[in-house]
């Protein structure tokens, strides 16, 4: 067990677990309020479309994704603003993106094991260097989510209200994405596509069963997603399985617990407990055809 | 005609391969199209898609245990698409309860692949798609189970686009609203497996959403809309297909390597969507700005 926390690799492992569950968990909690999680899924596999194209022309990964994750949250947010079948245009700009991604593929056939790491992800091996680069840009995220918080805040829960407080709704939506994008960016060389975005929408989306204030539920997203991390990290060490299958799973049976906890899980009733839940009932979550 | 030649080679018919995919193709978009109209009237993109990842986590499965692919990949699709309509009953908990189960399901893909080293490749296939490779003897199976899906979409059509319309409505006039919700989902998972099994995940969404979003821009009605839909969704598929063999002979960026169709389909499908939406002859000629999928298309049904 000493070498679990002594071994370099591990420590590394460890601190970049830490800072991007920490992170996934914060900006989870938005991304499960105003119901963006296909988005989420879409921009993390856009980036690894993007660090696929990189590879091609010959720079360093992180830039590919950078450009397609933020690119497409903003194509996201300018095509899919103001529609209803917003879920439509996510499908189809997360297909092109992963077509885009094959196609760039082919032409470079020399990187698909690299690119199978980016889909699932590979929490050993990781450099110092990738740590302090990975907590930078986590450090800009949450710094931009700072200083969305408030305006974001009031524009999920009360987008009414919002508008009539001036709050340009629109842009706070896309500059929301493109901190979600932004995140998976920053997380997806070390974590994988898939790992992020279970970190992003597992722990967050129990935590909004059990907490009945905002501030609550993120710091217990972010605590759910520490737990389920490092539970992952330390069981994968022993065992060898990959810590993608296990933080899911972790996360997986977080969500279910909370759900079984909140006592609806099948039946959500009327005046649900948790804030986060009754806040936004008045308003159709995008999806729900209206009369 | 030099141009024409060159985009339609004569040896582009003697091609087995070619002519098969044509047909799977054709098949695959068809039923897509129809299944995919009321995936996006009732908004369910995120679980059409899921659902076909979860699948590759199952077909993984399968072949660990020694089984044929297709049946587990049937088989989590369809439990998949009922775990998705019994954790999501409002739209907003949808969202998540997809997203948890996806995440689920694609560790449980990552497991299965750690543990049968041999299948490596075999997720790229179920991917990317493979439509050239498509095995001819999946055919007849492949439209057999399309018919299937629209045989009970057939019998669902009235009371499901009632309900997808205006839930309240059809609840109040008596019909199970749940009960259709479900039969529908599942009913999707069946066709949506079926077709990425033939076609890769990735196409599969492509030719589920693209074609119909693309038609809710082009027609009010939904009778139409699935038409439409089907056209375009077969056509799409046509010219990905014929474009994908053009490129083997292509000499930039480098030559004698095929670009792969599905690069081309799903550009294509993105393409179609988004020409329809500026053209919009729905909305201009009625004065609005809002996609036909929240305009009642069905008013009728309300008198």
């Amino acid at each position: 067990m000493d070498a679990l926390f002594t071994q370099a690799y591990m420590q590394n492992a460890l601190l970049t677990g830490t800072i991007v569950a920490v992170l996934a968990g914060l900006v989870g909690f938005f991304v499960v309020l105003r119901g963006v999680s296909f988005a989420t899924h879409a921009l993390a596999q856009m980036g690894f479309a993007g660090a696929a194209g990189a590879v091609l022309i010959g720079v360093d990964p992180l830039w590919g994704l950078l450009v397609f994750a933020v690119g497409g949250a903003l194509g996201l947010g300018l095509l899919g603003a103001r529609e209803h079948g917003r879920d439509a245009i996510t499908a189809l700009l997360l297909v092109a993106a992963l077509g885009t991604g094959a196609l760039f593929l082919t032409l470079n056939s020399s990187y698909a094991t690299a690119a199978f790491t980016l889909l699932f992800g590979t929490i050993v091996g990781i450099s110092r260097e990738q740590v302090w680069l990975t907590a930078a840009l986590a450090l800009g995220c949450l710094a931009a989510l700072a200083a969305l918080y408030r305006p974001l805040l009031l524009a999920t829960v009360n987008p009414e209200l919002a508008a009539a407080r001036g709050v340009p709704l629109r842009l706070v939506g896309v500059l929301f994405l493109v901190v979600v994008g932004a995140t998976a960016a920053a997380t997806v060389p070390t974590v994988g596509a898939l790992l992020i975005f279970s970190l992003v929408v597992g722990p967050a989306g129990a935590a909004v069963h059990l907490a009945r204030r905002p501030l609550t539920a993120m710091l217990l997203a972010g605590a759910f997603g520490l737990l389920a991390t490092w539970a992952g990290i330390v069981v994968a060490y022993n065992t060898g399985w990959p810590v993608g299958f296990l933080i899911s799973a972790a996360v997986g049976l977080l969500y279910l617990a909370a759900r079984l906890a909140d006592g609806r899980l099948t039946r959500p009733t009327q005046g649900a407990r948790s804030t986060a839940a009754t806040s936004i009932d008045g308003r159709p979550a995008g999806t729900a055809p209206a009369r | 005609m030099t141009w024409l030649g060159a985009l339609l080679p004569p040896d582009l018919w003697q091609n087995e391969q070619v002519t098969n995919a044509l047909l799977v193709g054709a098949v695959a978009a068809v039923v897509s199209a129809a299944l995919g109209y009321f995936v996006v009237l009732r908004g369910l993109s995120f679980a059409g898609h899921a659902v076909t990842d979860i699948g590759l986590a199952g077909g993984a499965g399968a072949v660990l245990l020694g089984l044929n692919a297709l049946w587990g990949l049937l088989t989590f699709c369809v439990l998949a698409a009922a775990g998705v309509d019994l954790l999501g009953e409002r739209a907003r908990e949808r969202d998540v309860a997809t997203g948890v189960i996806l995440a689920l399901a694609l560790g449980c893909g990552a497991f299965f692949l750690y543990i049968g080293t041999r299948f490596v490749n075999e997720p790229y296939i179920l991917l990317f798609g493979s439509i050239f490779e498509a095995d001819a003897g999946l055919t007849p199976p492949l439209a057999l189970i399309g018919a299937a899906c629209l045989a009970v979409l057939a019998v669902l059509y009235r009371p499901l686009l009632f309900c997808s319309v205006s839930p309240e409505t059809a609840a109040a006039r008596g019909v199970p609203v749940r009960l259709v919700g479900l039969l529908f989902i599942v009913t999707m998972a069946v066709g949506v497996a079926e077709a990425a099994q033939v076609v890769g995940v990735l196409l599969s969404t492509a030719l589920l959403i693209g074609p119909a979003a693309s038609a809710m821009y082009l027609t009010a009605r939904p009778g139409r809309g699935i038409a439409v839909a089907a056209a375009l969704g077969v056509m799409e598929t046509w010219a990905g297909i014929v474009l994908a063999y053009d490129s083997y002979y292509w000499t930039w960026p480098v030559s004698g390597k095929g670009w792969p169709v599905s690069f081309f389909i799903t550009v294509l499908a993105l393409g179609v969507y988004l020409l329809a939406r500026l053209v919009r002859p729905v909305g201009r000629r009625r004065g609005e700005h809002r996609p036909p999928a929240v305009h009642n298309p069905f008013p009728e049904a309300l008198a």
